[in-house]
């Protein structure tokens, strides 16, 4: 009975440290990150240890000079918010639009090639960037997409597609198909059936497909590096900020502030639709 | 001949599809015909191009020129293989690859098991220890970049107030310290991922055995080691390649946080440096061929490994 009551408390213990320990490793880098942005550069220097700012130190200077444009003085970061916000709507809603009714017909239609079509999309879902990397940026350089939204937008899509299609596909197979035959029967299309009954019944599992679509082209790096290095206008904020911390002495102040901005979006869009986002990472957890 | 046979060659020769197939097939291919032709485009006619040019000593005018069709040559696989820079680069994988995988499936199991037990706030705590993975690559290697920086980095401050070091450590820019800092990054970026496919797991597990045991005295150490681990073994080995397939090729993290110094070079920011730096297409894609044959022999090894054990 001793070892028992030894390991309860021991484990019992551990347990607490362990989620006390990772509570502070997930959360400090962002508290950090949050009060370096909103404290001047010069009380920093003054006290390397700052981390709890008094009310009046607080400023949001570095906040003005980050989003201001270059011809303000400042670093053009509403440009970069806006470039991420487009190439990161566009391509979750085109994905979105082309996987659906993919997914549906993988689900539903037996079709000369389907096998093949669904066998393609598990072989590619595990494919790294940096394979592909080296054709997609010679040939879109030939093509001139090289270094433009639309061509980021479109290497985008072909990341994405694999998971959401594999996202949707699992849920869409569990409706049952019962449902489609008796609209069949009633003389529905496909297309009908798909967009009247299919849809709003898989409506939860497409918007957590589509945030975390959002998600992942938000979040992009490599493929922003090697399209758009050359643009400035056409910058994400991804990009936009290693350039900034590449280029000339940039103070830290401005480097955490930028990417409070870049990790703001997100953890909004988390903060209210945790459920949905959470299950859709489970489901496409595999990816990332 | 054997009836499966028969009946395949008799399928052989096929009976002209009913208009209700054909239909099926017109509606089933304008719904995919889209996507397959993206995912055509962007990822299997350049895993094929990067093929190609792996035999090819080409630079961006002759891509630009001659498209696919260069003289055919085998010095790029002669010029990597004899490299010593590439071996190098493949052991640095290795060694990450390793060490990420295996910790942050750790840390996320562990976190799991911390969580399985309901208690107030346990929502808000699963919810904040997934910040690490939804918030942006960039982002988390800046803040590392600034808590780990010699000079003003916090990390350091602490350390050299409170800890006794004599001197403030590089993390990032000196040899042994720059690969453990990168491992323990990706260990805090990726253990989330770990523990979200723990939990589901956890969850679906029968409750009755591990009572059962109990009534039987096993200590908890007994019923974690006897029942819930093995129950748990398959989402490990998915778990296990998963990781392995995503770390062995990342690129982000290592680009962002040392871009490849402090002997941290692996093989993807190699494949990234010929690219850009030396615009060497051919040893770039000779490199990245090299890496998927190797990935995927690691990867017929541990199938072949897992499915004897499970065996």
């Amino acid at each position: 009975m001793d070892v028992i009551r030894f390991q309860n408390i021991t484990f019992g213990t551990l347990k607490w440290v362990l989620i006390v320990g990772l509570l502070l490793a997930s959360l400090f880098p962002f508290y950090y990150m949050v009060v370096m942005s909103f404290v001047p550069v010069q009380d920093l220097l003054r006290n390397p240890s700052l981390l709890v700012p008094e009310l009046q130190q607080l400023t949001l200077d570095t906040y003005r000079q980050v989003v201001a444009s270059e011809e303000d003085g400042g670093f053009g970061f509403a440009r970069f918010m806006r470039n991420s916000a487009i190439v990161a709507t566009g391509a979750t809603l085109l994905t979105m639009l082309l996987s659906v009714p993919a997914a549906w017909a993988m689900t539903r239609l037996k079709f000369a090639g389907g096998r093949q079509v669904s066998a393609m999309f598990l072989a590619v879902y595990m494919f790294p960037a940096i394979i592909i990397a080296v054709p997609v940026f010679v040939g879109f350089q030939v093509l001139g997409l090289g270094s433009t939204l639309i061509g980021l937008v479109i290497a985008y899509i072909a990341l994405i597609v694999p998971v959401t299609v594999h996202m949707l596909r699992s849920y869409m197979i569990s409706i049952p198909e019962s449902i489609d035959e008796a609209a069949m029967i009633d003389g529905a299309t496909r297309w009908q059936i798909m967009r009247k009954i299919t849809v709003p019944l898989a409506l939860p599992t497409i918007m957590s497909t589509a945030l975390y679509a959002f998600m992942i082209a938000w979040n992009e790096f490599l493929f922003a590096l090697l399209f758009l290095s050359a643009k400035p206008e056409l910058w994400t904020v991804s990009l936009g900020l290693t350039r900034l911390a590449d280029g000339q002495e940039v103070s830290r102040t401005i480097l955490m502030a930028g990417s409070v901005l870049l990790t703001l979006p997100i953890v909004i869009m988390y903060a209210f639709a945790e459920r949905w986002l959470t299950e859709g990472l489970t489901a496409g957890a595999e990816k990332g | 001949m054997s009836l499966t046979a028969l009946n395949r060659r008799a399928g052989a020769s096929r009976p002209r599809p009913t208009p209700s197939q054909r239909r099926a097939n017109r509606d089933g291919w304008s719904m995919v015909l889209p996507i397959v032709v993206i995912v055509t485009a962007i990822i299997i006619v350049p895993i094929i191009w990067t093929f190609i040019l792996s035999f090819q000593e080409a630079r961006y005018s002759d891509v630009a020129r001659n498209g696919l069709f260069n003289p055919l040559t085998l010095s790029n696989y002669t010029d990597v293989l004899t490299s010593h820079g590439f071996w190098e680069s493949l052991w640095v994988t290795i060694i990450y690859t390793a060490g990420t995988t295996i910790g942050s499936i750790a840390v996320g199991f562990l976190a799991a098991l911390a969580l399985r037990n309901a208690f107030r706030g346990r929502g808000a705590v699963r919810a904040v220890f997934l910040l690490p993975y939804v918030a942006p690559v960039v982002a988390g290697a800046y803040v590392w970049k600034v808590m780990l920086n010699p000079q003003f980095g916090i990390i350091n401050e602490w350390g050299t107030s409170y800890l006794g070091w004599d001197q403030p450590i590089d993390f990032l820019g000196r040899a042994p310290f720059a690969m453990i800092t990168i491992i323990v990054f990706e260990v805090w970026r990726y253990f989330p991922f770990a523990f979200l496919f723990f939990g589901a797991a956890l969850t679906g597990l029968p409750r009755d055995i591990e009572e059962a045991a109990l009534v039987d005295g096993a200590t908890p150490w007994q019923k974690f080691r006897h029942v819930i681990l093995p129950q748990v073994m398959p989402v490990i080995a998915l778990l296990t390649l998963l990781r392995l397939v995503m770390t062995f090729n990342k690129f982000d993290d290592i680009f962002l946080l040392t871009g490849g110094a402090a002997d941290t070079e692996v093989a993807a920011v190699r494949v990234y440096d010929q690219l850009v730096g030396s615009s060497d297409i051919g040893a770039a894609s000779a490199n990245a061929v090299i890496l998927a044959v190797i990935l995927a022999i690691g990867l017929t090894v541990y199938m072949r490994f897992t499915r004897r054990a499970e065996d």
